[in-house]
């Protein structure tokens, strides 16, 4: 029998005050720490002075820092539309595959998971690099023609479009598995109405199945963006010193440059627009579900 | 074309799922400007073939024509049909102007003209002036009506109900199938609809095709259907029934004994079977067509009509008031049990024919259906 907290307290906290404490002593209190630090200065190599100046945030917001900040926000939001352009047939692909197909189409989409981004991403760059499969399967093919100048290795890594490349495959499931819920929930005889009334597939894709898909597609492109926007392995290792993304500058202040106060600044703007990003989805996932009481 | 020309044509339409024969070589005329039912249990392919005539399924083999045309390979959108589906399947996210002008959208009809078929087909359907409303703001009754309204604003040439009134409570559903007889002949629109539900093909339907197991059994009108059926399965299905198994004795052009066992006197029927002695056959006696008696019915003088000699005694083993009339179950003395139906013609009648009463059952020679399989 379900029983509210009041009624049994002792069970309550029993199962209740673990995972709290475990959030405040891992989570929150660091987090503090952190924000802390972001209102402070470097006083020797490990002192650190919390001052409680704002100069922090303002050097963070300096054109250097904002550049680095605007082109990752450039780098998510084109892998979450790239994801989105990928994922959407995907998704229908899946949901109006049957029973077996189905199945074995939503393991290959989890597949990845399983196995370490470390070494997903390494095996990225062996496709990618200037000797990788891509390159070699290409100077094959063109070795095949005779009289042409000799081979020249397409820039496939250390670049934006290698960052772009493996953002993409990394996020795509983000993507794929919040859009094939919704369509999936979707009543197929709506679609079937929209094609007897004469509309075509595309118009039908547009009118009926996208807006009525929507949380789902928003949960998606929400999903996708805020990993993407935080992602330090994949720019790390594939991209070059001008692809550099935010997660990268923030992992350097506090490694390299040991500038703590600073890395903690990056680290909460970086955080503040998560949050923005996560309104957006909450305002719009009530307006759904408001609609979807009233029914 | 004239109201009765064909306008629809199964030609040995077939549909398998795998292994499993959904619709099995149905050959089927629906006509120009009639009420159509597809009638059977759920499973026997009615739906399978409503939705091959919508184009949401394409037949294993054969063809089907709509107007001449053959349409087997057209998809759906191409189709001069249009369908109200069991749930009616209203666009949420719509207004009810914007899901009855979908269909004219998609079709590039323009924006006064559009605005005034919706107004026409919403105010044929009574739902003038809810056309900003919400589906969500909307009864079940009324979100039917959207539907309908949806399909035939396009004028198709065959409108297509699944299930329509399944969905909507009992004594909606009695108004609407007033409503949905007069929209058709409003209309003139041929109607084909797909139902379980008997009494809805019965009150509704100019003809009927009852179907079993994927194959079609019979098609036929209504009244057809049930004082004629073919087979046992159609009279079990339409109505009920009692069903006597018998073997053919006497077989002249004018009339025909059947020797039913537990009743004494051969079955006596008022026509010829054209049959050989000794076959097999079965009786389908309809409730409401046996009389009760309280004494045995007087043996026939002659010349007379000989329906008297259609008579068995037995016992009441079951009443069932229904009020205007009751069922009475009667036991014969070896075992066999008839149903019976009988108009509560005074105040009284259920205290003569009461539970353990001795009666006698009787009914006219032309009353049972002979069927031979």
């Amino acid at each position: 029998m379900l029983q509210r907290p009041s009624q049994a307290p002792g069970v309550f906290a029993a199962v209740g005050l673990p995972p709290v404490v475990w959030l405040f002593a891992l989570f929150l209190a660091p987090l503090a720490v952190i924000w802390t630090y972001s209102f402070g200065e470097n006083r020797t190599l490990v002192d650190i002075a919390i001052t409680g100046s704002w100069g922090n945030y303002a050097r963070a917001l300096k054109p250097l820092y904002l550049a680095i900040l605007l082109k990752s926000m450039g780098f998510a939001a084109l892998t979450t539309v790239l994801c989105f352009i990928l994922g959407l047939p995907v998704a229908l692909a899946i949901t109006f595959a049957g029973r077996r197909a189905k199945l074995l189409l939503l393991v290959a989409i989890m597949l990845p998971f399983w196995t370490n981004l470390l070494i997903r991403t390494y095996a990225l760059m062996a496709i990618l690099r200037t000797e990788g499969l891509i390159n070699a399967g290409l100077g094959a093919l063109w070795g095949l023609v005779p009289g042409l100048p000799p081979f020249e290795p397409l820039p496939l890594i250390n670049n934006n479009f290698a960052v772009v490349v493996g953002l993409v495959y990394v996020h795509l499931p983000f993507m794929v598995l919040p859009l094939y819920a919704a369509l999936d929930r979707l009543d197929r005889s709506l679609i079937e109405a929209s094609l007897d009334l004469g509309a075509g597939h595309l118009a039908t894709l547009w009118r009926v199945v996208v807006p009525l898909a929507l949380p789902g597609i928003v949960s998606g492109i929400i999903i996708t963006f805020i990993p993407a926007l935080g992602a330090y392995l994949t720019p790390d290792l594939l991209g070059g010193t001008n692809s550099q993304m935010i997660a990268n500058v923030i992992e350097r202040q506090f490694r390299s440059a040991n500038d703590w106060p600073f890395g903690a600044a990056l680290s909460f703007l970086l955080m503040y627009l998560t949050f923005a990003a996560l309104m957006v989805q909450a305002i719009i996932s009530r307006r759904s579900a408001e609609r979807e009481a009233a029914r | 074309m004239t109201k009765g020309q064909p306008i629809i044509r199964f030609e040995g339409v077939t549909k398998r799922y795998g292994k499993v024969v959904a619709v099995d070589a149905v050959d089927l005329e629906v006509r120009e400007g009639e009420f159509f039912a597809l009638l059977g249990p759920s499973g026997c392919g009615k739906t399978t073939l409503l939705r091959m005539l919508a184009g949401f399924e394409v037949p294993s083999e054969g063809r089907i024509l709509i107007d001449g045309q053959d349409v087997t390979n057209v998809p759906p959108n191409k189709r001069p049909v249009n369908m109200v589906f069991q749930n009616y399947a209203v666009f949420p996210h719509m207004s009810v102007a914007d899901n009855v002008g979908y269909g004219l959208k998609v079709d590039g009809v323009g924006g006064a003209e559009r605005a005034r078929r919706v107004e026409e087909a919403l105010a044929l359907v009574k739902l003038d002036g809810l056309g900003s409303r919400r589906p969500d703001q909307l009864s079940g009754g009324q979100r039917q009506r959207v539907a309908l309204a949806r399909a035939l604003v396009k004028r198709p040439r065959v409108l297509l109900l699944d299930e329509p009134l399944s969905a909507l409570d009992a004594k909606l559903r009695e108004a609407m199938r007033t409503e949905l007889c007069q929209l058709q002949a409003q209309v003139g629109i041929t109607f084909v609809m797909v139902t379980h539900d008997q009494d809805e093909a019965l009150a509704l339907a100019d003809r009927c095709a009852v179907m079993n197991r994927g194959l079609l059994q019979q098609v036929a009108s209504p009244s057809d259907l049930y004082e004629f059926p073919a087979s046992r399965f159609v009279a079990d299905f339409i109505g009920s029934v009692n069903m006597l198994e018998g073997a053919l004795v006497v077989d002249e052009p004018d009339h025909a004994e059947v020797a039913v066992a537990g009743i004494d006197l051969p079955v006596f029927l008022d026509h010829g079977v054209t049959g050989a002695a000794g076959t097999t056959l079965w009786l389908a006696l309809r409730p409401e067509k046996i009389e009760l008696h309280k004494w045995a019915p007087a043996p026939p003088a002659l010349g007379d009509a000989p329906q008297g000699r259609n008579a068995v005694a037995g016992t009441i083993t079951h009443v069932a008031y229904l009020g205007s009339e009751s069922l009475y179950e009667v036991t014969l003395p070896d075992g066999q049990k008839l149903k019976a139906l009988r108009s509560n013609l005074t105040r009284w009648d259920q205290e003569d024919f009461a539970l353990g009463e001795q009666v006698w059952l009787a009914w006219h020679a032309c009353s049972p259906a002979v069927l031979l399989s």
